[in-house]
């Protein structure tokens, strides 16, 4: 008796150990196996689909001129957290910032009927609009800040929108590899559709909480896309081009992150 | 055979032939979807995990830079070399080798949470969010289409919503519970109330806070209804229940496998691919029942 009873522990620790070496060895697998598909690019492609329906979802459940979320002056943050480039290195940045950005103009054009450039005056001489948002960074962290700039739409309706510009194009200072010897554009750029582009809350920043933008969040002009993540929110601004497509610029997948391996559509 | 045969033919068999009978105890669109379940939270966990590991420190409020850190998971460099430090509250732990700081590639890297429980294993923020955001879709059809069946087949009010007795006698679960003891017999045919009230728990609470505490981290579903997110406290406190919510699920996971274990893995398992579930038979008595 004892001894069928001593066989039958053993026999019962033997499943165990085997049941716990299948676990442990299915879990190092699956882990493996998931490694090996984020470099199999037809798996990621499926996996990227999703990105498509999230898009259109949140524009099903979300009405397309929906407000983000406004605060109260009471819940800025004291001070505006900085990321990405902090101090563009690059020599037409600098000279301009020497300057006080005296000589900086935003040029958009594209796919315009009516290409225009604009001063920092000319812009701040535009009705304005003020807005307390969050700013969400696809890391994980927010930061509240108040914003002041003049909105796309109104820059938009003056050059007037050719009926094939799909896309608005930001073209920004500061090359994220520092300034290439080789050549090689690392400049951040991004790119919003239509939708955002003329969204109320989509602005051309030039204040941070009161006072002109520091250069560590954009001087002298970025873009604030509020119902998107930190990197759509293009800082350093250098210039605007509106497109059909951008397939054919730079990585093709419309924005330096996105070129990374992010999404384009940042709303998620 | 009739019932005065079946009464002296009981009565005479030896206990052990009250042989355990077989039951079909889950309904294969209960099956299916218990497997694509566990596929998703597993990615899911995963990829949540190297996720948080891009800003590994988790607040209440709107505000990480004014909102209130309550978990933190972080690496700091001494002259002893690489450590990990996890902060709840107030609590500091040394957490070097697994949080904090842990060996990718063999080398002490700083990061959160180890390259043995995320997906994928390298830091790699982009590529996890692709993985969490496929599967969160598979996992909230599969989910909707779970509470849809369990209602529309009487799942729900069958099996998964306790009776008043079973209410009733939930003291006694308890105790059975933690003496180990598994029911037999008819009562093993159905959900015991400890179980079916973790079940409705984790269906109906869990569950739904999990998706819509994810989804107020998206910015355009914050759009949806202006303010929303504050029901949860804020985004960051949004954050902060996902996680919580996942640490639950995680707990309840681990609950469920070791009762698998304990009721009997092969016979669990199973009834959870073919359906059969092998009844334990009463415990052997050589009373006559009519």
């Amino acid at each position: 008796m004892s001894k069928t009873f001593t066989l039958m522990r053993a026999r019962q620790r033997d499943r165990r150990h085997l049941l716990r070496g299948a676990v442990a060895a299915a879990g190092a697998a699956m882990l493996t196996g998931c490694d090996k598909l984020s470099r199999n690019e037809a798996f990621v492609a499926t996996l990227k689909s999703a990105e498509q329906l999230s898009h259109a979802a949140a524009g099903v459940v979300a009405p397309r001129r929906a407000l983000a979320q406004e605060f109260e002056p009471s819940q800025v943050a004291p001070v505006f957290r900085s990321n990405g480039t902090l101090s563009p290195g690059d020599a037409d940045y600098v000279a301009l910032r020497n300057s006080g950005f005296a000589g900086y103009k935003l040029a958009v054009g594209g796919l315009v009927a009516k290409p225009a450039e604009f001063t920092l005056d000319q812009l701040r001489a535009l009705p304005a609009r003020t807005q307390i948002t969050r700013h969400d960074c696809v890391e994980g962290w927010s930061c509240i800040g108040k914003w002041k700039g003049v909105q796309l739409s109104r820059i938009l309706a003056q050059v007037e929108p050719k009926a094939e510009a799909k896309f608005v194009l930001f073209r920004c200072f500061d090359s994220m590899d520092g300034p290439s010897l080789d050549g090689r554009d690392s400049r951040y750029y991004e790119s919003i559709d239509m939708d955002d582009a003329l969204h109320a809350q989509t602005i051309l920043a030039y204040e941070l909480n009161d006072k002109a933008l520091p250069v560590s969040n954009g001087a002298p002009l970025r873009c604030r896309v509020e119902r998107q993540l930190g990197y759509k929110q293009a800082k350093y601004v250098r210039g605007i081009e509106l497109v059909a497509d951008f397939s054919k610029i730079r990585g093709g997948k419309g924005g330096y992150w996105e070129d990374e391996g992010y999404e384009w559509y940042g709303g998620i | 055979m009739d019932i005065e045969a079946e009464r002296v033919a009981a009565a005479l068999a030896p206990p052990v032939v009250v042989a355990a009978r077989s039951i079909y105890r889950h309904r294969l669109p209960v099956r299916v979807m218990h497997w694509v379940n566990v596929v998703c939270m597993a990615i899911l966990l995963g990829s949540g995990l190297n996720i948080f590991n891009a800003h590994p420190t988790l607040y209440w409020g709107h505000d990480s830079v004014t909102g209130t850190p309550w978990l933190s998971i972080r690496g700091m460099n001494t002259p002893q070399g690489p450590v990990g430090k996890t902060r709840i509250g107030d609590a500091e732990f040394t957490t070097t080798g697994v949080l904090g700081v842990s060996k990718v590639n063999g080398q002490m890297t700083e990061r959160g949470f180890p390259s043995w429980a995320t997906i994928p294993g390298p830091q790699w923020l982009s590529m996890a969010r692709h993985w969490h955001l496929f599967f969160a879709w598979l996992f909230v059809v599969n989910g909707v289409a779970y509470v849809l069946y369990t209602i529309f087949s009487r799942h729900l009010v069958k099996d998964l919503v306790p009776t008043r007795d079973e209410l009733r006698n939930i003291g006694r679960s308890i105790v059975d519970h933690l003496k180990f003891r598994h029911p037999t017999g008819a009562a093993a045919t159905r959900y015991n109330v400890l179980q079916s009230l973790t079940y409705l728990i984790v269906i109906f609470v869990l569950l739904p806070l999990i998706v819509f505490a994810g989804m107020a981290l998206s910015p355009r579903l914050d759009t949806v209804v202006t303010g929303w997110v504050d029901l949860l406290g804020g985004r960051q406190s949004a954050r902060s229940l996902h996680f919580l919510a996942a640490a639950g699920l995680l707990l309840f996971v681990f609950i469920h496998v070791f009762e698998v274990i304990v009721a009997g893995v092969w016979n669990e398992m199973r009834s959870m691919i073919t359906g059969w579930y092998k009844v334990p038979a009463d415990p052997p008595s050589h009373e006559v029942r009519p």
